[in-house]
């Protein structure tokens, strides 16, 4: 049974979860959908062979299903119902499908699966990181030695967007602001 | 009595600090196994939720106030931008690995990647901070709902007092 193989199964496993997620009523259940996603895209990092990747959705996954459960479940959080109108569907639909049509297409210039580019492209830098990454930077862990030094701008660039963002959340969430808008009504 | 049962406190009390030292070795040892800084704080960012969980906030939030949690995020960011500014300083580009060009250290130990190790401690305090920081948020919101259907957000602060 190979890598591909095991891959089909976890992605049909992930989808189902993400149908169940969508079309259950009861909140609790699409929260615990939303986990096994996470846990069976975790699974399928660790059969491509990348750990690190595995590490970091497997921890933040949990600590995002304690976010969720608390941020919906103890709360009165309203559930939607409803249906859109039959012009709405017809545009998602046809989106979709367009959508799904241009990535067929798209996939079809990546090579096969197991093959990867630079392997067949001999200048890529990624060879020169593989192959220079140790002596040039002293990191025994490739994929730090490429985050921290070679693409240092991009751990910089995503840092500044999760502080942004926790000071955006907290900003909101902050209890002056709301002391004072209560004062107001 | 506020948090969960005495079972889950005292499986916490015990496995609490075990959590802490997993995530710290994840972070100092970034750079020569799988894991990292991002990986590292979310798990240390862990063992406090999981004491916030089962001890109630009270109890956490004396252990570690939100003031410290956020001087320990902003702390985190500007460790990581000094590390890349002092390139200028003693390499002449913006994030140069200046410590691996002046001390290469030997592979495979601790102390070698010159800044790697550096920026990937800043790392893991400025995750872990702010995502126990966005725990506490959320877990101090309520909403409440009154007679008149009308939802309103209320804060509690453990110490009673309200933040003005």
């Amino acid at each position: 049974m190979g890598t591909e193989n095991i891959l089909i199964v976890l992605l049909s496993f992930m989808l189902a979860g993400a149908l169940i997620a969508v079309e259950t009523k009861n909140l609790l259940s699409s929260v615990i959908s939303l986990g096994a996603i996470g846990v069976g895209t975790s699974v399928a990092f660790l059969f491509l062979m990348a750990p690190d990747l595995a590490i970091v959705q497997v921890s933040v996954e949990v600590v995002m299903i304690i976010f969720l459960i608390r941020a919906t479940i103890a709360r009165d959080v309203i559930p939607q119902r409803g249906h859109i109108g039959w012009g709405a569907l017809a545009v998602v639909v046809i989106l979709l499908g367009g959508l799904m049509a241009f990535g067929a297409y798209a996939f079809r210039s990546i090579g096969r699966f197991g093959e990867p580019i630079i392997a067949s492209v001999l200048a890529a830098p990624s060879n020169r990181y593989l192959e220079k990454g140790l002596q040039e930077t002293g990191a025994a862990n490739i994929v730090a030695a490429v985050i921290l030094d070679y693409r240092g701008y991009d751990t910089l660039g995503e840092a500044t967007v999760l502080f942004v963002s926790i000071l955006g959340a907290i900003t909101i969430l902050r209890v002056k602001g709301w002391a004072r808008a209560g004062r107001q009504r | 009595m506020k948090g969960m049962s005495v079972i889950v406190k005292t499986v916490t009390r015990w496995i609490k600090v075990f959590i802490f030292l997993y995530g710290v070795y994840i972070v100092i040892t970034g750079h020569l196994t799988p894991g990292g800084g991002f990986a590292g704080g979310v798990i240390i960012a862990c063992s406090y939720i999981l004491l916030t969980l089962a001890y109630g906030k009270e109890f956490a939030l004396q252990r570690l106030s939100p003031r410290t949690t956020a001087g320990l995020d902003s702390g985190g960011a500007l460790l990581f931008l000094v590390a890349a500014l002092y390139g200028i300083g003693y390499g002449g580009i913006f994030f140069v690995n200046f410590l691996q060009k002046r001390y290469p250290g030997r592979a495979f130990q601790l102390a070698s990647a010159g800044i790697i190790p550096i920026c990937n401690i800043a790392i893991g305090l400025k995750v872990g901070a702010s995502l126990f920081l966005v725990f506490i948020i959320l877990s101090v919101l309520r909403i409440t709902k009154e007679k008149d259907g009308k939802q309103s957000m209320v804060k509690r602060w453990p110490e009673g007092k309200e933040e003005e």
